[in-house]
Order: C-alpha cells, then structure tokens, then sequence
C-alpha cells in the first residue's frame, strides 16, 4: 500500500524528469552547432526601456541567443522614461525608448559611455498606430485629423454627426454615442497619436504630446489589449492600439493629403524613411522628426518610432562589442523580419537601416 | 508537623518544551507588528519627496499631492461602498438560507460551493468582468440612463462598453460575497438552539424567529463580516485595474466613461513606467491607502466592542 501510495508521484517525477530533460537535449544541440558558426562573443547584455519594444526584444533575444549561445541579454520592459533614467545612471548597456533623448538629457553625462564617448539615438522599431472601431454597420470609415481629435476629444458624441457624415458619403451612420477609447497607463502609443493630432489639427488638440492622455475625456483601458478589448466588446467605441494588434476590428483610414489612407507597413515605413532628422544634433544621432504633417499619399504618418539608445564608445570596450552585435542584428534585415513577425513592426526602409549600420560601425 | 514554606519558593518546574513554545508564540506575536512597523516605515520614508513635489510632477491638473490622492481615495472609498451595499444583503440572504432554510444536504453543497468563490484569483474575475459582465450590463446600462437619467447617480452619457464603477463594484461584490457569507453563516449557526425554539413556541413563524433571535444575536458578527469584505473591496487592485474606465475625478454618476478610479488600481496602472519623483507619489498614495483601511479596521473594532453583549463569542 506504502509503496503505491508514494511510488507513483515518485514514478510520475522521475518520468517527468526524464521528458524535461530530453526536451531541454533536444533544444540545446542546434544551438550547440550554431556555435561553431558563430562569432566568439561573451558575456551579458543588459537593456531596459520601451514596453512597446517589448515582444520584438524577446523574439530578436531569442534568435541572437541561439546564434551567440555565449552571449545573455536581458531586457527590462520598464517603460521608456524608465529605460532612459536607467540607461543615463549606467544601469543598463543600452535603452529602448519611444522618444529620442532629449537636448537636456544629452548635455549630461552617461554613466556606461566612456569621457570621450557620448549617447546617441538608433531607430530600430517603427509600429503604425490603427484606429480602430466598433460601430453597427459600419465597415469603412475614412476621418480628418480634426475629426479625430474631436471625437477623442469629446467634442464629437455620436457617430451621426455631420463631420462625420461629410467624410463618410457612403456609410450609414447610427444615431448611437460615440465611446472613444484610449489608454489608462502611460504609452508611447498615446504619445505618439497625441503628436500627430496636435500638430495636424492644433487648433483642436491644444495639448502638448505625453505619455498619458491628456483629456479628462472619453473610455480609459489598461494596455493595447485592454484598449482592443474594449473596442471589440463595446457599442458605437473607436479606440487607437498598434496596428498588429487590430485583428479582425474596423480600422479607420485617415487623410494624408487629398486621400484617405489605410495603415501599410510599407506606407509607415516610407513616411519615416522621408522624414527629416532632428536638428542640432550630432551626425551619428538618428533622431527622426517624423513628419506628421506629410501630404504624400503613399505615407501613413500616425507611427511610433522607438529607438535604442546607445554610447558610441563605451567605458568597458567589451560591453560595446555587445551592444555592437546586438543592435546590429535588431536593425539588420534579418532583426527587422523578426519583429515584424513578432510585433508587426515596420521594417526600417533599406537607407536608414544602411545609416544605423554606419554608425553602428563606429561603436567602440 | 507543619513546615511554612515561603510563597516564593513554590515554583512549577521550568520545562523545555514550555520555554521554547512560549518563545515561539512571543516571537510570532511580535514580527507580525514589526512586519507591519516595516512597511509603515519604508512607505513613509519613500512618501515624503511626494508632499514636497512640485505641480509638473503630477500628471494631470492636480496641484499639490492632496488634490491628486483625493479623487483616488474617494474613488476607493465608493466603489467598495457600493460593492457593500450589494453584497451585505445578498450575504446574509444566502447565509440564512444555508444555515436555516435550505435542506442539510443542499446547504452543505453550497457552502463549499461559495467558499470555492473565495478560491478564484482576482485577475479571473478582471477578464470576467472585461470580457462578459460589461458586455452584458451595457444595453442595461443605456436604457437605465434613458428612463432614470435625471437621477443623478444615473446621469448620461452612458459609456459605450459597460466599464463603469457599477460594474467594478458588482465584480467587487461578488469577490467579497465568499468572505461575507462564511463569517454570516457561522455566526447564524451559533444562535442558542433554545432561544430559537422558545420563540417558534411563542408562535413566531420562521422569519419573526430570524428577525428576533438570529439576527440580533449574529449582528457583531455580520459587522465584523462586513469589515473583512470592505478590507477586501478597498484594497483590490487587479480586478478594478482591468475593469475600470478610469478617470482622475470625484463624480457620482454611475454609468459614464468616466468614473473615479481606485488608489490601488491607479498605482498598478501607473507604476509599470513611473519613475523619479513619479514612484514616491504613488508610494504616497499607498501610504494614504494604508491609513483609510487602519481607519476602516479601528471604526469597525468600535463597533464590534460597543455590541459586545450580543457577540457570537458569548
């Protein structure tokens, strides 16, 4: 009796080792042949920053830890400013940010960069904004950018109104409310459509681009998920989430130009591949001042670019190394068709990513 | 033959066994407090940059840390206020149904039933909340604003997808109707057979018996129920974080998009990215959260001791 009693959990562990263990064999022997590949690199890698990044970092960690099997990288989704404060006090190697440093932030100094080194700002990730929406038996919507700051605003309260009704000829509106659903945590994401509307429609979106959403208005939600939720569940809701993230939803089209344009990761890439660069920087730093304001209609100009920020020399040589290979890869093509499977990114147009590689270059 | 032998020199043998218990028993009584002395102190400690920041620090309008944490405690306050107001009565509707209605093998089933309620994690109850509750409740929610909208706990616009405060306090009533109902029933069990009899002989039907020996003797009891489910509905995070459409004001409509939200849904929220000055403020929040539930506790501790006479002890 004893022995049924504590053998079979005794029986079932042991199987249950054996099969884990196996498992474990059986993933470690490709990477163990990767390795002879593989250039010698070592050590651990350390990075924090931008939750946006956050599912393309696990899928590029994952690839360059199996083609660098001695080589660990962490990285924290802590949350851009986060990442940055940490990046600046030498907590981390390099920092994923959805903003560019800032001019004050880059007077002072950084604590992993060596004296004569200094940080600099890397595009890696861009991501087309979707808005998304959730009205009975309405399929296309097409919105200005003063509509759609009105409507999020909460100046616009039902779907049938003439605004809208003036953009959309075709549709037929219901007389239901208008629930406009935006992010109740701090996001990139907010940030970034809080910028397109405030420069192309200032005169209504008076409020300076922030992390959190500036108006006491609307449907609050946790996360891009809450946010999609809320939309897919609700009545008459309109909400803004990454685009890879808008599944089988309505997703508005907004208008660049004279037309009305749907999201494309070619067109998200193109409006970032034809802005211009901060000004007032040093050559190395990538810094996009994305243009929102672009008239183009092979441009989708509602994106967030997301950068890793990095030293262009370090205090521990080998820690550059790192960083070299690492960024290299998330910016290369093989980096930029990861995350787009992974995160839906957009991939950097080929003259950017060649640009990011020159100074990548000169990484020491 | 009488010896007088000095009072102090009786003395119970010292045994190990006896020493090391009531070491251990003082131990465990005293890390309880200076567990609770620990967090006190780092809460205050990490708090105070908060009271001293400045404006810039604060998202949103708020002025000073006092206008940013009161729409936060009031919105803690209320939302468990109404998760209460619905619980309570549903609590001691099923606690008297088991305890004194129900057939012995039904009620039994029941109670395991409701104390397995207690056993769901809170962020099951969020998605349940997010994904069928709101959902459900929305076409509900239109019409009530449609027919009662000029009460002003009802007042339009009506949020488009049921994530208001009414929905969070029934997800937060069903996360305390476990702890409630346990505590009402065991209670409600412990009325003095002899005083229920005597009244049944008096010729009081079931519901004047209840109203006249149970529920009178089990009131301390249903008190101090309560208070362990306001301590739960006050300090619940996950499932508000999830539910709520949150919005950093005092408003008492019911059914909008904006609604007040909690102290502990606001710092799971805001937390992931805060950093700086931005940390101790919601730390500072916490601390005031810590604060209304001692509050709540000592009330409720006066309460029970006021009505001491009737308690379920004696």
């Amino acid at each position: 009796m004893n022995f049924t009693r504590f053998g079979r959990p005794a029986v079932i562990a042991v199987v249950a080792a054996l099969a884990l263990s196996s498992c474990a064999a059986n993933e470690a022997a490709p990477a163990a042949s990767d390795a002879a590949t593989a250039s010698a690199l070592t050590g651990t890698l350390t990075g924090a920053g931008s939750s946006a990044q956050g599912s393309a970092q696990e899928a590029w960690i994952a690839a360059f830890q199996t083609a660098n099997p001695d080589v660990t990288v962490n990285y924290d989704p802590s949350g851009s400013g986060a990442g940055r404060a940490t990046f600046i006090a030498g907590g981390s190697d390099f920092a994923g940010s959805d903003s560019y440093l800032k001019d004050e932030e880059l007077a002072g100094t950084f604590a992993a960069c060596a004296p004569t080194g200094k940080a600099v700002d890397l595009p890696v990730y861009i991501s087309p904004i979707a808005v998304i929406f959730n009205v009975e038996g309405v399929k296309d919507l097409n919105l200005d950018s003063p509509t759609l700051a009105k409507i999020f605003k909460g100046d616009i309260t039902t779907w049938n109104d003439p605004a809208i009704a003036a953009l959309n000829p075709k549709a037929t509106l219901p007389t239901t409310a208008i629930t406009a659903v935006h992010r109740s945590d701090d996001s990139g994401t907010t940030k970034n459509f809080s910028d397109y509307l405030n420069q192309t429609a200032p005169d209504v979106w008076t409020e300076k681009p922030g992390d959190p959403f500036p108006y006491q208005t609307g449907e609050g939600a946790k996360g891009t998920s809450g946010v999609v939720d809320a939309v897919t569940n609700g009545t008459g809701t309109i909400g803004y989430a990454d685009a890879s993230r808008a599944g089988k939803l309505g997703v508005a089209k907004i208008k660049v130009g004279d037309k009305f344009v749907g999201y494309t990761a070619e067109a998200a890439a193109a409006v970032v591949a034809e802005s211009p660069l901060v000004e007032g920087r040093d050559a190395s730093d990538l810094a996009i001042k994305v243009d929102r304001l672009t008239t183009d209609p092979t441009h989708y100009p509602l994106v967030l670019v997301s950068y890793a920020l990095v030293c262009t020399e370090y205090a521990k040589p080998a820690q550059g190394e790192l960083v070299k290979a690492y960024v290299s890869y998330m910016a290369g093509t093989d980096g930029q068709s990861v995350a787009a499977s992974a995160g839906g990114a957009a991939p950097l147009s080929a003259d950017l990513a060649d640009k990011v590689a020159a100074v990548l270059e000169s990484i020491k | 033959m009488t010896t007088i032998v000095a009072r102090d020199t009786i003395r119970a043998p010292q045994r190990a066994g006896d020493r090391i218990f009531s070491t251990a028993t003082v131990v465990a009584g005293s890390l309880i407090l200076a567990v609770l002395a620990a967090v006190a102190a780092f809460l205050l400690v990490q708090s105070l940059p908060a009271f001293v920041a400045t404006p810039a620090d604060f998202k949103g309008d708020a002025a000073n840390f006092w206008a940013y944490v009161w729409p936060l405690a009031f919105g803690t306050l209320w939302s468990a206020l109404l998760a209460l107001l619905i619980a309570i009565p549903l609590a001691i509707g099923i606690a008297l149904f088991i305890s004194h209605y129900a057939p012995r093998k039904l009620a039994q089933g029941l109670g395991y039933i409701i104390d397995l309620l207690a056993a769901v994690p809170s962020v099951v109850f969020g998605l349940w909340g997010i994904g069928v509750l709101a959902p459900l409740l929305q076409p509900f929610y239109t019409s009530l604003v449609e027919w009662f909208g000029w009460i002003p706990l009802f007042a339009g616009p009506v949020s488009g997808t049921g994530r208001t405060i009414l929905t969070v306090s029934i997800v937060l009533a069903v996360m305390v109707l476990p702890i409630i109902t346990a505590i009402c029933r065991e209670i409600f069990l412990q009325t003095p057979v002899l005083y229920e009899e005597a009244s049944l002989a008096l010729g009081a039907t079931r519901w004047e018996m209840i109203a006249m020996a149970v529920l009178p003797f089990g009131r301390s009891g249903i008190i101090s129920a309560s208070m362990l489910g306001l301590g739960r509905a006050l300090g619940e995070t996950m499932a508000v974080a999830m539910v709520l459409s949150p919005s950093p004001q005092v408003i008492f409509a019911l059914l909008t998009s904006q609604n007040p939200t909690t102290i502990a849904a606001n710092i799971a929220l805001n937390f992931p990215e805060a950093h700086g000055t931005g940390v101790n403020i919601l730390l500072a929040t916490g601390l005031v959260l810590f604060v209304i539930t001692l509050a709540v506790n000592m009330v409720a501790r006066v309460i029970i001791n006021r009505r001491k006479a009737f308690s379920g002890a004696n």
